[in-house]
């Protein structure tokens, strides 16, 4: 029961806090294609792929009281942090999670910007095609971005490295 | 002529009892209809098990999907001489509203969820794979069916061309919130359809409303929301989809466990239950298939799968009572393992279920709000983001409602022999609520 609720749980757990909706939703993205066992769906949407599933079940952790929930106004936006509560902690003890270990993983995705990590998630989305149409194909789909060489050959590192460790 | 601009000689017609008639003149659309892998749409059910709920919920992913793409031929042909509107993307609209549910399986969202699998990945498949569908596509042109798989999976560069069939006010959830409204005889779901398609623009990279057709646009937010909670998320449908997931996992784990013999050899699911399903497999487990077995499975010597089958067959449901998991964590540990010592396996017959729904959501530059919101276009020609507008929909924006259930056998229970373990386990169950009977 609720046991993709308690991986997600465990995955604060390990991050400790998130902060960002579009982050957190490239994380799991990244970490689904590293072979870590998160189930949400995800389909292509405006920042890449997006969980609507993750959406709603962040939401109801939060509504549980398992998660916090800051909000803080950046003058042209909001943005959200997340960090697990004693009750959340509570909760997580109470599922033996057959996970593997993925901290060095998250420390990696921590550090880099959502819109790093936006091109990375966008990159694995089409990973089926040979690397030169999967770089056209971003250009594509996110002409707003304006993603430079650089920021393109540093994603294909970053995605060799995230998914060696 | 090319194929893609032939025509049928006349017009061709399906009735249709959502939109009076659904026309037909592009050669490639007859010709995509006609195939196996559209064909198999009828033997799909549009809402799974919702007909245990609603008895006339009996229609399928066929009529749905030519819905779709009767609306998206009414929208473009309004579209015809706007700005903006590329009439090279018709038949490519088409196309894809035609097709966009072709990876549906039987039961979808128990089988995604046991199998681990996803039909928007099948869809794809069929529509690039070696199919028939796939064969007519490319008579088109060489990489017409890539361009409608990109389109169905929101990558297509075009936005404008996506949004018609994939947005917050988009032809697909048009034409299922008014046919299942209709097939279920509830009297939600129903709105000016015929109004919004009026005051439809196109825009650069989406679909705009004319301002004066807000009110249109209130009903279909509303529409959506109300049918959610009455319809999709009944709690007597989501026991049917508890105990037909349960047959599934439970199916899958005898086959798994190698120490059981099925008497009837479960060949159409083996693929399945083994996570190496390929297209030509996926493509012939339909209901009627997916029914047989479930029907042969009552004959089955394992107790759990044949007892689940014969609920499923013949609606002898779960009951249900509400569950906060924050609140109830506890309760529902010691109602596991009372579960256990009454010989129920709670695996199988204590079930957790929480539906969610964000009725509509608005944009919030930069850090979220990952769907398109919808736009009214303003007569001065500026575009203004529909919650700022309208109370209504303001009311309801970005705001998710989540519903958990506990479902278990309430009959199994009355026929313990063993009072105090009944008792205490009742009185668990009803402390919470009162238990509702799903009939």
């Amino acid at each position: 029961m609720l046991d993709n609720h308690a991986k997600l749980m465990q995955f604060f757990s390990v991050a400790e806090n998130v902060t960002g909706r579009k982050k957190l939703q490239k994380m799991i993205y990244i970490l689904q294609k590293c072979n870590i066992p998160f189930e949400e769906k995800y389909n292509f949407h405006f920042y890449g792929p997006y969980s609507e599933e993750l959406t709603l079940r962040v939401e109801e952790l939060c509504n549980l009281g398992f998660l916090h929930e800051i909000k803080e106004d950046k003058s042209n936006y909001y943005q959200y942090n997340y960090t697990i509560t004693d009750d959340g902690k509570e909760f997580l003890q109470q599922f033996a999670l057959d996970m593997p270990n993925y901290e060095e993983k998250v420390e990696k995705l921590k550090e880099k910007s959502s819109r790093f990590l936006e091109l990375v998630a966008t990159m694995f989305y089409f990973d089926y095609l040979p690397i030169e149409e999967m770089i056209g194909k971003v250009h594509k789909v996110k002409p707003k971005q304006n993603y430079s060489e650089e920021e393109i050959k540093e994603a294909i590192q970053f995605m060799k490295e995230i998914t060696l460790n | 002529m090319a194929y893609k601009d032939q025509q049928l000689s006349e017009e061709k017609v399906f009735k249709d009892p959502v939109h009076r008639y659904v026309h037909v003149r592009d050669r490639v659309i007859w010709d995509l209809i006609a195939t196996p892998e559209f064909q198999r749409l009828r033997r799909i059910k549009q809402l799974g098990t919702t007909n245990l709920t609603f008895h006339g919920a009996e229609h399928s992913r066929f009529n749905h999907s030519l819905g779709v793409y009767e609306i998206v031929r009414r929208i473009i042909n309004n579209f015809e001489n706007q700005s903006h509107w590329n009439k090279e993307e018709r038949l490519l609209c088409l196309c894809a509203a035609l097709l966009h549910d072709l990876g549906h399986g039987p039961f979808s969202h128990s089988f995604e969820k046991v199998f681990k699998l996803d039909h928007e990945y099948f869809t794809q498949q069929i529509i690039i794979g070696d199919t028939n569908i796939h064969k007519i596509l490319e008579r088109v042109s060489p990489g017409f069916s890539k361009e409608v798989a990109d389109v169905i999976a929101k990558t297509y560069e075009d936005k404008l061309v996506v949004s018609l069939i994939s947005s917050q006010i988009d032809a697909d959830r048009m034409d299922y919130l008014q046919r299942d409204a209709y097939y279920t005889g509830v009297s939600y779901g129903h709105f000016d359809m015929e109004r919004i398609l009026r005051v439809m623009r196109p825009i650069e990279d989406q679909v705009v409303i004319k301002s004066t057709g807000m009110h249109a646009v209130e009903d279909y937010i509303m529409s959506r929301y109300q049918m959610y909670w009455q319809v999709y998320f009944h709690p007597v449908t989501r026991s049917a989809e508890v105990i037909l997931s349960k047959i599934l996992h439970r199916a899958k784990e005898l086959y798994e466990s190698k120490e059981f013999t099925f008497k009837l050899k479960p060949i159409h699911f083996i693929s399945f239950f083994e996570g190496k399903v390929k297209l030509d497999e996926y493509l012939k487990l339909d209901e009627s298939i997916v029914y047989f077995y479930f029907q042969a499975w009552q004959e089955e010597q394992d107790e759990i799968l044949r007892d689940l089958c014969e609920r499923f067959m013949n609606r002898r449901l779960f009951k249900y009572v509400e569950f906060n998991p924050n609140l109830q964590m506890k309760q529902w540990m010691e109602l596991y393992q009372l579960f256990q010592n009454a010989g129920i396996d709670p695996e199988y017959y204590l079930v957790v279920d929480s539906s969610s729904d964000l009725p509509y959501d608005f944009y919030r530059p930069g850090e979220e709000g990952e769907r398109l919101p919808i736009h009214l276009v303003m007569p001065d020609n500026s575009l203004k983001e529909l919650s700022r507008h309208s109370d209504i929909v303001e009311a309801i924006s970005g705001k998710k409602r989540t519903d958990h259930k506990l479902y278990f056998p309430k009959d199994r229970l009355d026929a313990l022999e063993n009072e105090e373990l009944k008792n205490k386990i009742m009185e668990i169950l009803y402390g919470q609520g009162e238990v509702r009977d799903v009939r």
